[in-house]
């Protein structure tokens, strides 16, 4: 059970995480976009978008210091515990607030205004249901465990479950010890990323910024290579000749 | 010093009559999917009005175009790049569905279905197409048409806005006895397209050899920065498939050597298409020019002359055939745009460099010649009614020279001229050199550009070259080459199997289409992906 859960599972999600992208990114090039919708709904966007996505980014910069820096690391540069742990539960917390006001704004948006109701896919639904429930999970973590309650020390238990899962060494015994609520959100997090390659989430990877150094008007030839390898026209006439004669 | 060359358009503004043809045509080639309902590459506006989408030529709203900054440099008015990629969670200027409006459709079955004998006529209701409740219809691309409720919202014209006081109260004078004219509008294809240098992705581009500007569907992540952008607004969000679309000045019929679907259909032979070779490198600095009103001149000089020897040889150096040379020589558009100095760009302070060009409404001019009991021949009689025409001079200059009362009243002057003398040397067979002394223009060259305006046939307004020449080489060599159908060849769109609709991409962009693969989802028509069953089976 161990195994499967925490072995099984999370190869299994990064596999389809991985494969998934590939196959996106070579059969739906068309489909690889943001789907706005700011042109059916501007006014609830116009706050909860923005929202969402700068608490989006705290959130994501968070997981990655908590996860991928190991606690001897940040003792080593001088980080005492507990400035550590307070920076990491008032900037979770307020991060993840910001994500939760967005999340719920662009919620409602969903259901509230009826074009943007009758644009919404399946797909949307699915998404939106899967992130809610990561960021329920993960407030819960934060402010129910962490800031709330005496707290719980994920950087000696899931954080080097985490890493070892890159290093093809993941020590379930780590995992099986820690709160079910941080359970579930590891394991949710691995889902939401095999999800992730299905949705309009492929946004994220097209993220613009090469356009900071690009010249500004974008020429382009009609074609960039040959149709096909294409035989001289004199090799081709000669053929034709040839077979004429014949 | 880089020459290219561009294909252009001239409409001829006196022979449009408003019946919205190229709109309708134009919709049925492009634009009649789910997602493109509000969406007119081409549509017809009555002027004055506030056009479409609402108030789209006020920039100070909508932050479309170039401007000049405060150290002269040339910068998008919706801002820089930083600032534009801090705007991409949500764009402030981007106008929504209700600038445009609301897309509706009709429950006809109630009309059909309708038991006899009924004691009230049954009505069908307008329903929203993007909802399926009903609505009340309060807006349409072509809302104005013939001046309807220009009473109301006429004076808010973003061109009257802009005007000096005087001047808009005399246009509001004018108005007051009614004046309009018509204003088909396509994408301009600019030569310093702002769409494009707004788009993050690099989706949007202007094509090499021809200067389309085109939306690369694979590619556009729906970033929505280039609608803003464009102060035309003739870009638009798809939104079914989320990604932007436009005008695509019809480049499968324009390779071919056809003119667009709307110059094609136009009763009016109003439009003009031709090749005009231009310096790409001085572009740059024609669209930084610091007066508004030297634009017009600036961007004339952009445009290389196609007779001069020099730029033949930069023509031919630069791999263009023989063919397109010839072409750009008997151009009608560089005639209209730089040979008679009678074709005006729309809004040329928008920076953009635009290749849609108008030669302004005349007709009213010698409505005002005659109806003052002038002598039209008199080459005074007739320029001095100029600035008191039905269409006020200063209306005009605010669309088509930035507010340059005297370059619109110039090129109207010459059109009145060319009237006047073609109906003397008509009627009475005189020669009124007096009007040709006065334009600038022999008599010759007014009867050269008569015969271009009144009379030209299909193959003088439209001279297209077909797509390069090497390509055709190429192409017959392939025909050649195999035995069975020449589209049954690697990378072509086959011919014994089923077309399916991931595989219909008009152009094949080298490695990003797959035709050998078969892939179990398929797009469908709304954008999304949904499970395709093809009869035939796998494809071998």
């Amino acid at each position: 059970m161990n195994t499967l859960v925490w072995i099984v599972i999370p190869y299994v999600c990064l596999a389809v995480f991985v494969v998934g992208h590939v196959w996106r990114w070579r059969h739906d090039q068309f489909g690889w976009t943001t789907h706005t919708s700011q042109l059916l709904e501007s006014r609830l966007l116009r706050l909860g978008s923005p929202l969402f996505h700068l608490g989006a980014f705290g959130v994501i910069a968070g997981h990655a210091m908590g996860l991928l820096v190991p606690a001897s690391l940040t003792e080593k540069i001088g980080i005492p515990g507990h400035l550590y742990h307070a920076a990491a539960v008032w900037g979770g917390t307020i991060t993840g607030i910001v994500l939760v006001v967005g999340l719920v704004l662009l919620i409602a948006r969903r259901f509230v205004n009826g074009r943007i109701r009758r644009v919404t896919t399946t797909m949307d639904k699915v998404l939106y249901v899967a992130l809610a429930a990561m960021v329920i999970l993960g407030m819960t973590a934060t402010i129910g465990t962490n800031l709330l309650s005496e707290g719980y020390d994920y950087r000696e238990t899931i954080a080097v479950w985490f890493r070892g899962v890159f290093w093809f060494s993941p020590e379930t015994h780590l995992m099986t010890e820690a709160p079910l609520v941080y359970q579930l959100h590891a394991i949710g997090g691995f889902l939401f990323l095999a999800l992730w390659p299905f949705t309009r989430l492929v946004h994220v990877w097209s993220a613009p910024l090469a356009y900071l150094w690009r010249p500004y008007v974008v020429y382009r030839a009609r074609r960039h290579a040959p149709v096909t390898p294409v035989p001289a026209p004199a090799a081709v006439r000669d053929r034709a000749v040839h077979r004429a004669h014949r | 010093m880089r020459i290219r060359a561009q294909v252009a358009m001239v409409m001829n503004l006196d022979k449009c009559i408003g019946c919205h043809t190229c709109s309708v045509t134009c919709k049925q080639t492009w634009t009649n999917r789910e997602g493109t309902e509000y969406v007119w590459f081409n549509n017809v506006e009555t002027k004055p009005g506030i056009g479409y989408p609402k108030h789209y030529e006020d920039q100070e709203r909508w932050k479309g175009g170039w401007r000049l900054d405060a150290k002269g440099r040339l910068v998008l008015r919706s801002g820089g790049r930083v600032k534009r990629l801090s705007r991409i969670f949500a764009n402030p200027d981007l106008p929504t569905l209700d600038d445009y409006y609301e897309p509706a459709t009709f429950d006809k079955d109630v009309l059909v279905s309708a038991p006899a004998g009924l004691t009230d006529t049954p009505v069908k209701q307008p329903r929203s197409a993007l909802t399926g409740e009903p609505i009340s219809l309060d807006w349409g691309a072509n809302w104005e048409d013939g001046l309807g409720g220009a009473h109301e919202r006429a004076a808010t014209d973003p061109n009257i806005t802009a005007m000096a006081p005087d001047a808009a109260a005399r246009v509001k004078f004018e108005f007051e006895k009614t004046f309009m004219f018509h204003l088909p509008r396509i994408c301009e294809h600019c030569l310093n397209p702002a769409c494009v240098s707004a788009c993050p992705s690099g989706a949007m581009y202007k094509r090499e050899e021809d200067g389309i500007v085109l939306v690369d569907q694979d590619r556009c992540r729906g970033w929505r920065m280039c609608v803003t952008a464009c102060p035309y607004k003739k870009v638009y969000v798809n939104h079914a498939t989320g990604k932007a679309e436009k005008c695509t000045f019809c480049f499968p019929r324009i390779e071919a050597g056809q003119p667009t679907i709307c110059s094609e259909t136009c009763v009016g032979r109003l439009r003009y298409l031709g090749l005009v070779f231009y310096d790409e490198d001085a572009v740059l600095a024609a669209a930084s020019v610091q007066d508004e009103q030297e634009l017009l001149a600036a961007q004339r000089k952009v445009f290389l002359d196609p007779h001069d020897p020099e730029t033949v040889r930069l023509a031919t150096e630069a791999g263009l055939p023989q063919e397109w040379v010839l072409a750009a020589q008997s151009s009608p558009v560089w005639r209209l745009i730089s040979d008679y100095q009678i074709a005006l760009p729309l809004h040329p302070e928008y920076r953009t460099l635009p290749m849609v060009w108008y030669v302004p409404p005349l007709s009213p001019v010698l409505d005002a010649v005659g109806a003052a009991g002038l002598d039209d021949t008199d080459a005074d009689d007739v320029f001095h009614t100029i600035r008191d025409l039905r269409i006020p001079v200063e209306y005009l200059a605010e669309l088509f020279t930035a507010g340059d009362v005297d370059a619109v009243a110039g090129v109207l002057m010459k059109l009145a001229a060319m009237r006047s003398y073609m109906r003397a040397r008509t009627l009475d067979g005189t020669v009124a050199e007096e009007l040709c002394s006065a334009v600038g223009m022999s008599g010759a060259e007014i009867e050269d550009m008569y015969r271009l305006l009144a009379i030209a046939k299909y193959d003088e307004r439209y001279v297209i070259p077909t797509a390069y020449a090497k390509d055709a080489v190429a192409l017959e060599a392939q025909v050649a080459s195999t035995s069975d159908c020449s589209l049954d060849c690697a990378g072509g769109p086959g011919m014994t199997e089923p077309a399916v609709a991931e595989r219909f991409h008009l152009v094949a962009d080298g490695g990003q289409t797959r035709p050998g693969r078969k892939s179990l989802f398929a797009r469908r028509g709304d954008g999304r992906l949904g499970l395709s069953i093809d009869p035939a089976g796998e494809r071998s």
